[in-house]
């Protein structure tokens, strides 16, 4: 059984290699379809996997708020002289009110500022982030070195601070920082205490990543620079309490109605001035996921084409193969053969191309992913079940598509076919 | 010959029995048969082409037969039947104890493969397989493909003469050697007959005898052969010559009546 099967493979093999080129070309159709479904795949599943752990990162089990600088009106524009004090945002009152209505979570508040962070000659202009000890747990960050920023610190309102892992190497290239100190601004002198491990993602919208932050205790922020702070970019006066406000829920389930109570306690004080936004990270999550389902099945349906293409050459190539060989099927049948066998022998042939083809294929798929990766910079991520899916479907294609051909050289009349030249 | 206008049904049959030396064979078995065999194409609505009309004969083992005939005398048609590739419309043709025109097309083809032996005008080798592996062909849709079938072609392929070009593939054959290849080929499967179409057609004289003269030791070997020709120095070679006319049969002959020193069958 096994042998009658080497057998027939065999056969196929033998009379592809009858037309060496025509074989190759109909083959290459059906390899550059499953390899472009491959790659194709691989690039729209790395594309989503940068945003998705994005959204990770945020944190599937928090909600948060965030003071957002209000649309300007004309007046307000008309306004703007220096002195001039834009107040808007998140207050401390409401991050408690926050708290009281949502036992269950942790509350982290936080304002955020620009300023100058210098040691010696070492100088960089970055994000100073005035915090609480539970930010690290929310944010899901870890200490490489030193330690974190204590209830202590909160209590005492230390000038201590911990510096993002790329600010450290900026401002201390050369030298170990814990221990040392800082010039934050131009008057305030800061221990540094801790350096973050490195994060490599966002820590606002604005960009800043978590890496080139410093953190200091929200007490001490709000007591060495206060809540009206002059922001570099603007060249105005802004009065925030608070810059955003994380809620770590106990369970991605608990996420959506949290979210629903901090809206609606807002809505009144903020709703119409549109200084706040809430941000849901396990929505967003399942949002591009939504989307990159929906992306992969484009991508999908767009390969598939070029396989249907791939297809119809082995469709073609077959139905000339199934007339250029008519003599050949008629002395088969003449010698014994029956239907099945002429099926069987014209389906192999199929089979074969489109297989071979498949497996050639899934090795450019998986090669192209690489090159993209390296010359384009873009991230790819191959899935197996993905490179299965493109093989199988290859293999399928060439059963499909030979069955029509196969069909008609079985059911050719033996005796025309004999007579066939 | 005799310009004959209405034969009965049953005319094969009648010319058979009654030459005695040819009634002198019926000892032997039957192995193929056709009673009182049609077969009509229909080509149009009024157009029904009779091309077998009401034939019957029969094949005995050990049998050496030709059938002779013109262009359109139901030759090719009678040749299909012999061979299983077509059915009569009426009538019956049985091989091997069964009707061939109730059977389906799987099991007809069993018939080809098992009890047929099919030489060709043109050979009809399978050009991208080896001498061996054309050989193997009828074996390998009985399923009985190994070291046995083998030994069987390289057996055969000596005994026709072509001795250890197994692993040639046909185009560097001689039409003649070619033409051994295709009978190996039809022994292979140790048919009931032969069934051979102009077997000689496509080759030159010399080798025509050639083959004749193989055909002639297959024949001592008790291989029965049906061969189909328009020539009369192949059909002359045949004991019997069973000769067909506007589908019908005009007249058997048994060729060895003619030869003085002709003896009956074995």
């Amino acid at each position: 059984m096994i042998g009658d099967t080497m057998r027939i493979v065999r056969l196929g093999l033998k009379s592809l290699l009858l037309h060496k080129l025509r074989s190759s070309l109909t083959t290459a159709g059906i390899l550059f379809g499953v390899a472009s479904v491959i790659a194709m795949l691989a690039v729209g599943e790395g594309a989503s996997k940068e945003t998705l752990q994005q959204y990770r990162d945020m944190g599937v089990t928090n909600v948060l708020v965030r003071s957002k600088k209000p649309e300007e009106t004309q007046q307000s524009t008309n306004a703007s002289s220096m002195w001039n004090v834009l107040g808007y945002g998140l207050l401390y009152q409401e991050a408690d009110r926050v708290q009281n209505l949502l036992p269950q979570g942790i509350v982290v508040r936080s304002r955020e500022f620009q300023r100058g962070v210098v040691h010696g000659e070492h100088w960089a202009s970055t994000m100073i982030v005035g915090t609480e000890p539970p930010f690290l747990e929310v944010t899901n960050m870890k200490v490489r070195e030193g330690r974190w920023i204590t209830e202590l610190d909160m209590q005492r309102q230390t000038n201590c601070v911990v510096l993002g892992e790329s600010l450290a190497r900026q401002l201390f290239p050369l030298e170990d920082p814990i221990g040392q100190t800082v010039l934050i601004g131009v008057e305030d002198r800061f221990e540094i205490v801790g350096v973050l491990e490195y994060q490599g993602r966002a820590a606002s919208p604005n960009g800043t990543t978590l890496d080139e932050c410093a953190f200091i205790p929200l007490t001490s922020s709000r007591r060495r620079f206060g809540d009206t702070i002059r922001n570099p970019s603007t060249n105005r006066w802004e009065n925030i309490e608070l810059h955003e406000i994380k809620v770590k829920m106990p369970g991605p389930e608990w996420v959506e109605s949290a979210a629903g109570v901090v809206d609606l306690m807002l809505k009144p004080a903020h709703g119409a001035k549109k200084d706040t936004e809430i941000t849901v990270p396990l929505e967003l999550l399942r949002k591009e996921e939504r989307a990159e389902r929906m992306f992969s099945l484009v991508l999908a349906v767009i390969a598939s084409i070029s396989l249907l293409v791939g297809g119809i050459g082995i469709m073609n190539v077959m139905l000339a193969t199934v007339t250029e060989r008519t003599r050949e099927i008629g002395i088969r049948r003449a010698l014994g053969a029956k239907k099945k066998h002429i099926v069987q022998q014209f389906l192999v042939e199929a089979g074969v191309m489109s297989t071979l083809g498949g497996l050639v294929g899934v090795g450019l798929g998986l090669l192209v992913p690489l090159g993209i990766e390296k010359y384009f910079e873009q991230p790819t991520e191959v899935k197996t079940q993905h490179v299965l899916m493109a093989f199988g479907i290859s293999a399928l294609v060439g059963v499909v598509f030979g069955l029509y051909p196969a069909w008609r050289a079985a059911n050719m009349d033996p005796v025309e076919a004999l007579r066939h030249e | 010959m005799v310009p004959v206008a209405v034969v009965p049904a049953a005319a094969g049959l009648t010319v058979a029995t009654e030459d005695p030396r040819v009634t002198a064979a019926t000892d032997r078995p039957i192995i193929a048969e056709f009673v009182d065999v049609h077969r009509h194409y229909v080509m149009g609505k009024d157009n029904v082409v009779r091309a077998l009309n009401g034939v019957s004969m029969q094949v005995r083992k050990g049998d050496y037969l030709a059938i002779m005939g013109r262009s359109g005398s139901g030759k090719s048609t009678m040749l299909n039947i012999l061979g299983g590739l077509d059915r009569p419309t009426t009538g019956e043709y049985r091989v091997g104890g069964r009707d061939v025109g109730k059977l389906d097309d799987d099991a007809l083809s069993d018939v080809r493969g098992r009890e047929i032996g099919f030489i060709f005008q043109s050979f009809n080798l399978i050009p991208q397989l080896t001498v061996l592996e054309n050989l193997e062909v009828p074996l390998f849709y009985q399923g009985r493909v190994g070291p046995e079938s083998r030994a069987k072609a390289q057996y055969l392929a000596d005994r026709v003469g072509l001795g250890k070009r197994l692993e040639h593939k046909p185009m560097e054959l001689s039409g003649g050697q070619q033409q051994r290849v295709a009978i190996a080929r039809a022994l292979m499967n140790d048919p009931l007959f032969l069934l051979a179409d102009e077997a000689t057609g496509n080759l030159d004289s010399n080798t025509e005898r050639e083959i004749l003269d193989l055909f002639d030791d297959l024949r001592k070997d008790g291989v029965t052969i049906v061969i189909v020709t328009h020539n009369p120095k192949v059909a002359e070679r045949a004991d019997l010559t069973l000769w067909l006319k506007d589908g019908q049969v005009e007249k058997l002959v048994d060729n060895r009546a003619a030869a003085p020193a002709a003896g009956g069958a074995p």
